[in-house]
């Protein structure tokens, strides 16, 4: 059964960009523990000749014509819950050093 | 005795100008006011609801059509983005988000004449099963004010028996939708994966969101599914709707001569004993009405949760990358650089439920564990599929419990995430395999409702509904 150490709780934060209290690594060490463990019973699953399903009604690519469409809120409307906007564009910190 | 006609009724009055959409919606946002003290409600759509009001009275008096839900207030579960009050899928990372946009759904449904009156509470982007996890306020029960309301939509069902609209909106990604209605009694449902548009709704598990509808009565329910279903170009997996509709007034329905499977595995010692004594008494009211009734086993359902609890997760992990505090949302303003900023934006923003299935979603989708977590739970997934698929063959419906419990009390639950995921125990399984299902009240247990499950072949949804309205009678 898998047993997450405070590492690997730390290392699975910084994937997921989530700053992590000492307190929720704790706690997430011992409940993800218990929730892998769980799950853990899918794999002795006997599944010989199964593919496995990802999309369930059947559906495959529905394509559209590549143009233009119009859809309804206008620029202003969409910057209007934007943290940080400079010249009608969403501001950001630096992305390469 | 319920305040509001039905819904035909209504919007027939309104019609008519017997009854005004201005006195529909003050007695809808009275009833909200009088009972705040369940906290189903997040915000009132107050102004926009009058506005709209009376421009549909307007639209009478001059002679002009409203459409067959003229006047009808409603509530939507605060997931989807209505116009008119913010849209925080009750977590603190959208608290002030003013949608730019509505949902699919409430345009079709306004196109018809529904005015939106409020946004009901909800376990926080939909991860829960008692609103408890609402990073806000849990709603209680309308039958006990000491236990849950069920959840996700929990502010949906609640608000629905106690009579603030004739009918709400939910979400249904694994029993959201049917679980609260069992709960707090009244009819949920939750219709065949792409049936009706996720267009304006926050994504929670794409492979098996769909939109609920929690009403009084299945004739009610079904009428506004009819409005909402169909394609929408801005969902992609959406399916054609039905050329006889979904209108249960509209069609035939009985019970003589359809097959009803009784799930085998559901019925166990793991389901409370007077859960399955309410459900034994409603399938015998079944069969005596003329449907054939067997039991029907499915031998993997067993392993439908731990499916669940990867698949799920694993895609909501996918879909809450996007709260990243730069488009929008609540963003930590003292960072020192990007990377910073996107850590200390979602460690303050998202609530703890919310974090463990992020924290899940992204182990089971690494790198190394892949194969073996989030591929092998798809897999089983059509183990699940094959098994419903031959359940088909031999009936023309399912049923069962919805869940293995009455509601449980306020805080019951928290302390054990694995518990409070047992809650889904019997409605995961229809989302996996994208079938629909409908909850409708079948009795209750020291004054606690217990729900029946029906479940039907995927677009079944119109033959689903008949046979709901045919039982429900035999219940009430």
């Amino acid at each position: 059964m898998t047993k997450l150490s405070g590492t690997d709780v730390l290392k699975l934060a910084r994937l997921a960009r989530l700053e992590l209290s000492e307190d929720e690594v704790e706690k997430f060490r011992t409940e993800l523990s218990d929730i892998l463990g769980y799950v853990e019973q899918l794999q002795g699953v006997d599944t010989k000749g199964l593919e496995p399903t990802y999309q369930v009604t059947g559906l495959t690519n529905i394509m559209r014509p590549d143009e233009i469409v119009a859809y309804g809120p206008s620029q202003k409307e969409l910057l209007k819950n934007v943290p940080a906007v400079e010249a009608n564009q969403i501001k950001v910190k630096r992305v390469l050093g | 005795m319920s305040v509001w006609p039905s819904i035909v009724e209504i919007a027939r009055q309104v019609q008519s100008g017997r009854l005004k959409a201005a006195e529909l919606v003050d007695r809808s946002l009275e009833a909200i006011a009088n009972k705040n003290d369940y906290k189903a409600i997040i915000a009132t759509t107050e102004e926009r609801a009058r506005k709209r009001a009376k421009e549909i009275d307007e639209c009478v008096r001059k002679g002009q059509k409203v459409g067959k839900l003229a006047g009808v207030p409603f509530i939507a579960k605060d997931n989807f983005l209505v116009f008119g009050a913010d849209t925080t899928a009750a977590s603190n990372i959208l608290r002030g988000f003013d949608a730019p946009y509505q949902a699919t759904v409430i345009a079709r449904l306004e196109a018809e004449g529904a005015i939106c009156v409020a946004k009901a509470n909800l376990d926080a982007f939909g991860h829960g099963a008692s609103t408890e996890n609402s990073d806000f306020m849990v709603t209680k029960n309308p039958h006990d004010k000491t236990r849950v309301a069920g959840g996700s939509s929990g502010g949906s069902a609640a608000a629905v028996v106690l009579d603030m609209a004739p009918f709400a909106l939910g979400t249904d990604t694994g029993g959201s939708t049917r679980q609260p209605a069992s709960f707090a009694g009244c009819v949920g449902y939750k219709p065949t994966y792409g049936l009706i548009s996720r267009s304006g709704v926050i994504a929670m598990a794409s492979s098996t969101d769909t939109i609920g509808t929690l009403a009084r009565s299945v004739e009610d329910a079904s009428l506004v599914i009819d409005v909402m279903a169909g394609i929408d170009s801005l969902d992609s997996v959406t399916i054609d709707k039905d050329a006889a509709g979904y209108d249960t007034a509209k069609t035939d329905y009985k019970l003589k001569g359809n097959r009803i499977g009784l799930i085998k595995e559901y019925m166990t010692d793991d389901v409370d004993k007077g859960v399955r004594k309410v459900i034994g008494v409603a399938v015998t009211k079944l069969k005596k009405a003329g449907a054939e009734i067997k039991e029907i086993s499915l031998p993997s359902l067993p392993l439908s949760l731990a499916t669940y609890y990867i698949v799920v997760p694993a895609e909501i992990s996918s879909n809450l990358s996007r709260y990243d505090g730069q488009r929008y949302g609540y963003s930590y303003k003292d960072a020192k650089d990007l990377e910073a900023s996107y850590n200390k934006s979602r460690a303050t923003g998202f609530g703890y439920e919310a974090k463990r299935r992020i924290m899940i979603g992204t182990y089971v989708l690494s790198s190394g564990y892949y194969d073996a977590y989030y591929k092998q739970a798809q897999i089983v997934r059509t183990k699940l599929i094959n098994e419903f698929n031959n359940a088909f063959k031999e009936v023309d419906f399912l049923a069962g419990p919805v869940t293995p419990t009455t509601a449980f009390k306020v805080g019951e639950n928290t302390k054990d995430p694995l518990k409070m995921y047992l809650a889904d125990v019997m409605t995961v399984a229809a989302s996996l395999v994208g079938i629909p299902a409908i909850s409708i009240p079948a009795g209750t247990i020291q004054g606690l409702p217990v729900g029946l499950q029906l479940m039907a072949p995927q677009r079944q949804d119109r033959v689903l509904l008949g046979l709901a309205r045919a039982s429900e009678d035999l219940f009430a």
